[in-house]
């Protein structure tokens, strides 16, 4: 079925075709630019797609950091505490053994039942949080440690203490500091990458996604409450900022997808995890002879060429 | 539960518009203006020191020595990456906010002097689609950093955002790192960033570059949050404290070094860049 994009696009294009070419050059460059446009999104995923993804990243039972911590890594030692007034609960770091050698591990962890939850404030760091990150990043750095992060998040928490206890400058700094790092660092989103929570750990050599996970600038029900003043029309707002794996992957946001099991990795957390642990492994080997001013020098320079302008 | 939370929007964290006062008309005291008893008192009431929302073109007016300052990459564009279509296209509201605004995006940067010292500028203007940091501001600030790093000189960054551009999608999130590893660049390249943060600062834009200033500065009464009031008190039903998010209570806790009236900043400006100057100068 075709989505009201691609029947605006057709609708612009054949509008475009019954013009005399008056524009020349420059109005057959739209053309084939329309034509380019509504090619991709016949092979794009369907609106109704996205918003599988968008269901499938919130399921309940997906794997969360933890899971996939049990079923990845020997010898986990969790650390615990940003050494200046917290332990938040909704940020997890460690260091274990990662197919023979040492890595440092910042994950976000959201809850299994409500008691858990609660503790883990659904998965919403304070900037606490970000600063437990901080401290991990440093210690990979002193002792070259591979870095992965694995990205769960559905949005830095919006309370008073967050605030009052700088949320924004945490999130800012902890983007700075892995800019900094000469260790190879692996992200992979594995749920919700929920904007600016999820970009504060997420400035890597090789971000990944899993699948039917979703990164966002904003939830779907925030941007419709905003734009379509109105949070039921979630459903279009994701069709229209498209935050699945394929379209992240398109603008060029991230540098591959990592398969899920059939149905979501929530149907198989095992298989899920020799996936994901796939994934991560041979982007470690591809990182890892690379020198770290180098390595420094190349994700800098990836980042800022993200954007879309004329 | 997801869905109660959401941070780096548009409009969200932007104040409630003061009921249908004319723009001239102060919120906090109700005295009413000219224009050009506003622009005399650099958009400070003259009453009660309310600072008004200050135009980009007017700022680096009040700051740049006359006829110092040279516009860079002043003919950057959004495009549209997504095709995005909410009620209205992203390029229809691309272009009205030009021909409202008579800028070509919601940040200017170039060249300048204050006061006789040599700096970039790069300032935000909220009447461009609230301030909001899409691919053209994060390309403007990234390059104001290299322009700044290239000649040896500091970069004097003064933000006024709603936060990340919505319409650009993911896109618009990636401005944060983009714009966070271009300061680091241009303090590798031993150049301080001096961060004015104006009413509002929200959101990506303070999650982001703004935040990483050597010096971070902010005008009084300024909204300085990553999450604003309005969605803070939805979201959790915590009673706020009367100056939440504002540029006092961000002193008082530590994240800002200085609130600086607008009249003082000129001032305030030329004594850093001197001491970050070399020796002598
Ligand atoms: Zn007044």
């Amino acid at each position: 079925m075709a989505t009201d994009h691609e029947l605006r696009l057709r609708e612009r294009l054949t509008r475009l075709r019954g013009l005399n070419l008056l524009g020349g050059t420059r109005l057959s460059a739209e053309l084939e630019k329309l034509q380019r446009q509504l090619e991709r999104i016949q092979a794009a995923p369907t609106d109704e797609e996205i918003w599988r993804s968008v269901e499938l990243a919130r399921h309940q039972d997906r794997p969360y950091t933890l899971d996939y911590v049990e079923r990845l890594f020997e010898d986990w030692v969790e650390l615990h505490g940003d050494r200046g007034r917290a332990d938040d609960a909704a940020v997890v770091v460690g260091i274990g053994r990662f197919e023979g050698r040492t890595v440092a591990l910042i994950g976000n962890q959201k809850g299994r039942d409500i008691k858990e939850r609660t503790k883990r404030n659904f998965g919403m760091a304070y900037p606490e949080g970000y600063r437990k990150a901080m401290r991990l990043m440093e210690l990979a750095e002193r002792h070259g440690f591979p870095l992965l992060s694995l990205v769960d998040i559905p949005g830095a928490y919006p309370g008073v203490a967050a605030e009052q206890h700088g949320q924004g400058g945490a999130i800012a700094r902890s983007q700075a500091l892995m800019s900094r790092l000469g260790v190879p660092i692996v992200t992979c989103v594995i749920g919700e990458g929920g904007s600016g929570g999820a970009i504060a750990t997420a400035l890597a050599d090789r971000v990944l996604m899993q699948a039917n996970s979703i990164y966002t600038v904003i939830s779907p029900e925030g941007c419709a409450a905003i734009l379509w003043r109105d949070a039921a029309e979630a459903k279009k707002a994701a069709a229209a900022f498209k935050p699945d794996a394929v379209h992240c992957l398109e603008l060029g946001v991230i540098d591959s997808i990592v398969p899920e099991p059939e149905g979501g990795a929530h149907t198989d957390p095992d298989e899920a995890a020799r996936l994901l642990g796939e994934a991560l492994r041979d982007a470690l080997d591809e990182l890892e002879p690379i020198p770290a001013d180098e390595l420094k020098r190349t994700r800098r320079a990836k980042f800022r060429s993200l954007g879309v302008y004329a | 539960m997801s869905s109660r939370i959401d941070v780096s929007i548009e409009h969200r964290n932007v104040p409630e518009p003061p009921g249908k006062k004319h723009p001239n008309t102060c919120p906090a005291c109700d005295s009413h203006y000219r224009d050009d008893e506003l622009e005399a008192a650099l958009w400070v009431c003259p009453h009660c020191g309310h600072h008004f929302t200050m135009r980009a073109r007017t700022r680096i007016a009040s700051l740049a020595d006359e006829g110092s300052f040279s516009e860079e990459a002043a003919d950057l564009r959004s495009e549209d990456p997504l095709d995005f279509f909410d009620l209205r296209p992203y390029t229809e509201r691309l272009a009205e906010a030009e021909m409202k605004t008579g800028l070509g995006e919601a940040m200017v940067i170039g060249q300048a002097a204050i006061d006789g010292n040599g700096c970039e500028l790069a300032v935000m203007d909220f009447s461009f689609m609230g301030g909001s940091m899409g691919s053209v501001v994060g390309e403007k600030f990234s390059r104001a950093c290299d322009s700044a790093a290239q000649r040896g000189v500091p970069l004097v960054s003064i933000t006024a955002s709603g936060g990340a551009r919505m319409q650009e999608g993911i896109l618009s999130l990636m401005q944060l790192p983009k714009t966070v590893c271009a300061v680091e660049d241009l303090h590798d390249a031993g150049q301080p960033m001096i961060s004015v943060m104006t009413h509002p600062t929200t959101a990506g834009v303070l999650a982001s570059f703004a935040s990483l200033g050597d010096v971070i500065v902010a005008e009084p009464g300024a909204l300085l949050a990553f999450t604003g009031p309005r969605v803070v008190q939805q979201t959790t039903r915590e009673k706020l404290p009367e100056d939440f998010g504002l540029a006092e209570q961000n002193l008082r806790f530590g994240h800002i070094d200085a609130i600086v009236p607008r009249p003082e900043l000129r001032a305030y400006v030329t004594r850093l860049l001197r001491l970050f100057g070399p020796n002598g100068d």
